[in-house]
């Protein structure tokens, strides 16, 4: 047992090996810091931690070091003192600030990271509020094109190399570099070499000031405006934790959560700006139906009424003939109610998993420098299939469906004209398609095809009735990524136009009342299904639990 | 003192002083066949740790100390770097040795290869020293040849090699390991200490990084004994408890407004006027000496009245200058402007600073962006308070930088405006009458 004591807080922690920064931190004392992050290598080069430390003696005596020393690489052991009061500490600090800001522009009004800049944040906490810097200010260039992706104005950065040693240790490709020496060092690429690598946008969420910008973001929104609920990305089976900033229901940026037990700090490129769908004019908004007089769109009572009436039209003849298709874009609560729905119907309804949209191979980081697999520890992977939920899916499949069908029996199975009804939900990114226009085709033979889906396309072009799907940013529910771990995600938008979740036009499908409520079904999930027994608790808090034990 | 008889160039100006031929015919390399042949590597280190022999750098680290620190029974590699990255402005002792002595410094580096048990050393030799690059070079080759390096070195078990690295021309590949990280082919930023190079150094391995001066002490410490080299320089101050005595020949460097500017080998502790006056023939034009740095740049300015401190680790320090360096002594006469003079110490440091902690980062370019001000006449009486905090708070001393870089670059500042303000105060006064307009941006 070890403690430490900051600021006279006594702090308990443990065997971990913690640094000044980290120990200070469960004391709630914050000591400000830019350089320091605790996914890449210290280098103590900011400065802006100076913290006086000491250590406690067993005979109760405190001998503190004459000196200053960086927060960041010292390590904290039983009887550790730090002291981030002390004049030396906060005059260490100020001076830092203010020499940060010396050749700063403070052009905060037109900067995207005002508001969340810790520039501003520390200054307003630990500096000055005048500068004594009369003479003229380094002005160097800004750098729009350096890469795809990010803009850098090189005026407003504090030279942290955060961005720096991200390339180098955790993308591996080593794009950013520091050029030129003194006050007059810039972040920079080489000439032909932009950053864009599939990691690149997360140094814009690591620069602690404006100085890296997302341009998919830039100059969009000011960010006392957004509004952040805590997310989950939809773009593989990794399931990055992520944070959805919107305003108004329009989604705006992407960000990662940290989440030790999904992937760590960081989110992918792919993931980041494959948001875009959500925002889509295209997206359908109201039912449609499609009759021999042409497409028409029709309310939503009539919409469900439809549906169901064909449905139970159908399992009089044949219950066999009816199938649902449950894609891995669902959430678990959406493909339980759905299931439930079809079970309702006659235990004779097939119940599918949708197709994995699965594209090359999964991509690992760090990558050596040419951009090739490297032998190093993996520290991020972007993951060949391409949707979030298939473990979820399949779990809720297994349950109702004891000899469980395929997506290829259902496609054989239209080809043969035994598909009296085939209810088939979709979502798939476009980037991603888990079908072409073929496998539309083959399911056009379907009998009453209804197809639930955002976007228009080959199949929804074949369906008899096509409801609008809601974006993974307009509704709650649980996603179970590739290790099995279940987290949750909440709603940032409301659906647009007065479209409805997909849950609760499932709930409205069952006939219960009321609004859907994911907590309530994830609760009824845990307790029916063995498999997903962990999901009982309701609440999966932060980082999400396991449904299995881990490999 | 006048009867001193120089060691470390003694060979200088000789005919065949630089070839190994010479070196040899002089009885070069026999102390190397006598310590290979007869100590252990611990009774070499010992030898110059009882010896007293400080690192001529310019920090002064006692050098078989520092050789101790290596991890006791480490597997290897070590290895043992030469810090021939001479950048310290009028500093130019290793360049007289290397370009003509080279064998001497190649004798130094392979007792102090065997003592610390390195197979391989890296000698790391600035840009600008072309000449020198390929004298060292040649030398090398020819000690190969002659079996010197290489395997079994003189036909004794013990093997090393030395590779030349040629820096690119940075003052901060001098900082110890802004030059191991240069010399893994990095950019040269310090690296945060501890771990000291002796624990984990170039390419993550203990090494022991030493000044070509140093090295070639440790041919004749090996060679005359401990006694000769104590009998030389000064004793402990014991006034100083932090002084470990200052003892050796030492190579001095004069240059400035002096008449006769050039190198002079003296033991330690000859005063700086005794220095200027004798070794350096006076102040030039028959002027008087305003002042004098006393061992390169970064030790700090001193007034002409201090003239008569000894040159030594230790006398220095009294005079409130860094200390003393590089020992490379330059002298600027009455007529200089103390301010032309902070100008050009200052646009130095900030070309020079590596551009990695703040402090040092931004410190030195403000101080630079003052200093120009207050040149062009623009200066206000506050600058100079502001100046002097500035140079206060940057540096490893008070903590806020990893390496010594920025207290070198604050030291010149304080001692030139401590030492010299009623001058300050007086150009402040004058200058700001007909002086350029410069430009002036308000901040917040």
């Amino acid at each position: 047992m070890a403690t430490v004591l900051v600021n006279d807080i006594p702090v308990d922690i443990g065997d971990e090996k913690l640094n000044c920064i980290q120990a200070a931190e469960r004391a709630g004392v914050t000591i400000p810091h830019y350089c320091w992050h605790p996914a890449l290598s210290v280098v103590a080069s900011c400065r802006m931690c100076l913290v006086m430390v000491g250590e406690k003696k067993p005979d109760g005596t405190v001998a503190m070091q004459p000196k200053v020393v960086p927060g960041c690489q010292t390590p904290v052991k039983d009887g550790t003192v730090i002291q981030t009061l002390d004049p030396k500490s906060t005059g260490a600090q100020q001076s830092t600030l203010e020499s940060l800001l010396l050749n700063h522009p403070l052009d905060c009004p037109v900067c995207d990271k005002a508001g969340e800049c810790l520039l501003q944040d520390y200054s307003f906490q630990f500096g000055k509020a005048t500068s004594r810097m009369v003479d003229e200010k380094n002005t160097p260039p800004n750098k729009p094109n350096i890469g795809p992706n990010i803009s850098l104005f090189t005026d407003r950065c504090i030279m942290c190399s955060r961005c720096v040693r991200f390339t180098r240790e955790v993308a591996g490709t080593a794009e950013l570099h520091v050029v030129q020496r003194g006050n007059h060092s810039e972040i920079d690429v080489f000439p032909g070499h932009p950053i864009d690598n599939k990691l690149a946008s997360n140094v814009v969420d690591l620069c602690p000031v404006g100085a890296l910008a997302s341009n998919d973001f830039l100059y969009k929104q000011r960010v006392w405006n957004l509004k952040t609920v805590k997310s989950v990305c939809t773009g593989c089976s990794t399931g990055c934790s992520i944070n959805l900033d919107t305003n108004k229901s329009v989604v705006y940026r992407l960000r990662p959560r940290f989440n030790p037990r999904a992937q760590g700090h960081f989110m992918c490129d792919e993931g980041r700006l494959g948001y875009h769908n959500v925002n889509s004019a295209l997206r359908f908004t109201k039912p449609l139906e499609r009759t021999n007089s042409g497409t028409q769109a029709i309310d939503w009572q009539q919409s469900v009424a439809k549906i169901d009436q064909s449905v139970r039209s159908a399992a009089q003849t044949d219950a066999g003939k009816i199938w649902f298709v449950l894609s891995p874009f669902l959430t678990t609560e959406e493909a339980w109610l759905l299931a439930s729905y079809a079970r309702s119907i006659s235990p004779f309804c097939r119940i599918v998993s949708g197709p994995v949209p699965s594209h090359g191979v999964d991509d690992n980081y760090p990558k050596d420098r040419k951009g090739n697999p490297s032998t190093n520890p993996v520290k991020f992977t972007i993951r060949a299939e391409k949707c979030p939920n298939r473990r979820g899916i399949e779990a809720v499949v297994a349950h109702f469906q004891k000899s469980p069908a395929t997506f290829a029996d259902l496609l054989a199975a239209c080809d043969r004209g035994e598909v009296a009804v085939a209810f088939v939900t979709s979502g798939y990114s476009t980037a991603f398609p888990a079908w072409g226009t073929e496998t539309a085709e083959r399911l056009g033979k379907a009998g009453f095809l209804i197809v639930h889906d955002m976007l228009p396309s080959a199949l929804s072009d074949a369906a008899a009735i096509v409801i609008p799907a809601a974006a993974f940013s307009e509704k709650d529910g649980t996603y179970i990524n590739h290790a099995g771990l279940a987290q949750t995600t909440e709603a940032g938008c409301v659906p647009q136009r007065g479209a409805r979740t997909d849950g609760q036009i499932y709930l409205d499908l069952l006939g219960r009342r009321g609004l859907v409520r994911a907590i309530e079904i994830r609760k009824e999930i845990g307790k029916a299904v063995p498999a997903l027994a962990a999901l009982a608790t309701g609440e999966l808090g932060e980082h999400g639990v396991f449904v299995t034990a881990r490999a | 003192m006048s009867a001193y008889e120089p060691v470390l160039l003694r060979r200088l100006g000789k005919k065949e002083c630089q070839s190994i031929a010479g070196y040899r015919a002089d009885g070069g390399y026999k102390t190397l066949e006598r310590v290979l042949r007869e100590m252990t590597p611990d009774q070499v280190t010992t030898q110059v740790k009882d010896s007293g022999l400080r690192g001529r750098g310019g920090a002064g680290f006692p050098t078989g100390l520092k050789w101790t620190f290596l991890p006791k029974g480490h597997p290897g590699p070590v290895y043992l770097c030469v810090n021939c990255d001479e950048s310290e402005p009028c500093t130019f002792n290793n360049r007289v040795l290397i370009e003509n002595d080279p064998h001497q410094v190649i004798e130094g580096i392979i007792l102090a290869s065997y003592a610390i048990r390195a197979k391989t050393a890296y000698f790391y030799v600035r840009y600008e020293y072309g000449f020198g690059t390929r004298q060292i070079q040649k030398a090398i080759d020819e000690a190969y040849e002659a079996g010197i390096l290489g395997n079994k070195i003189l036909g004794t078990d013990y093997s090393l090699d030395i590779f030349v690295h040629r820096g690119a021309a940075a003052y901060i590949c001098g900082e110890e390991t802004g030059l191991i990280e240069s010399l893994e082919g990095k950019r040269a930023w310090p690296r945060i200490k501890p771990p000291f190079p002796a624990i984990e150094g170039a390419f993550r391995k203990p090494t022991i990084v030493n000044n070509p001066e140093t090295l070639a002490n440790v041919v004749h410490i090996m060679d005359r004994g401990i006694e000769w080299f104590k009998s030389l320089g000064v004793p402990p101050d014991p006034k100083n408890p932090r002084d470990a005595g200052s003892y050796g020949p030492k190579l001095y460097c004069v240059s400035g407004h002096v008449n006769k500017p050039g190198i002079v080998e003296l033991p330690m502790g000859v005063t700086l006027r005794e220095l200027v006056d004798k070794h350096g023939g006076g102040v030039w034009k028959g002027r008087k000496a305003k002042g004098a740095i006393p061992g390169g740049n970064s030790m700090g300015v001193i007034p002409e009245s201090e003239f008569d401190i000894p040159l030594d680790f230790n006398g220095p320090g009294t005079v409130k200058a860094l200390g003393l360096g590089t020992a490379a002594v330059t002298v600027f006469d009455e007529e200089t402007s103390i301010v032309d003079v902070l100008y050009n110490l200052c646009r130095f440091f900030a070309h020079e600073s590596c551009g990695q902690c703040t402090p040092c980062r931004e410190g030195t370019g403000w101080m630079l962006k003052i200093v120009e001000r207050i040149r062009n006449g623009q200066g206000r009486r506050e600058d100079l308070d502001i100046l002097e905090e500035v140079a206060d708070r940057i540096g490893i001393m008070p903590g806020t930088t990893i390496c010594g870089l920025a207290d070198g670059a604050g030291w010149p500042v304080k001692t030139a405006i401590r030492k010299f303000r009623p001058e300050f105060e007086s150009y402040l006064k004058e200058g700001t009458r007909g002086g350029v307009r410069l430009k002036m941006a308000g901040a917040h």
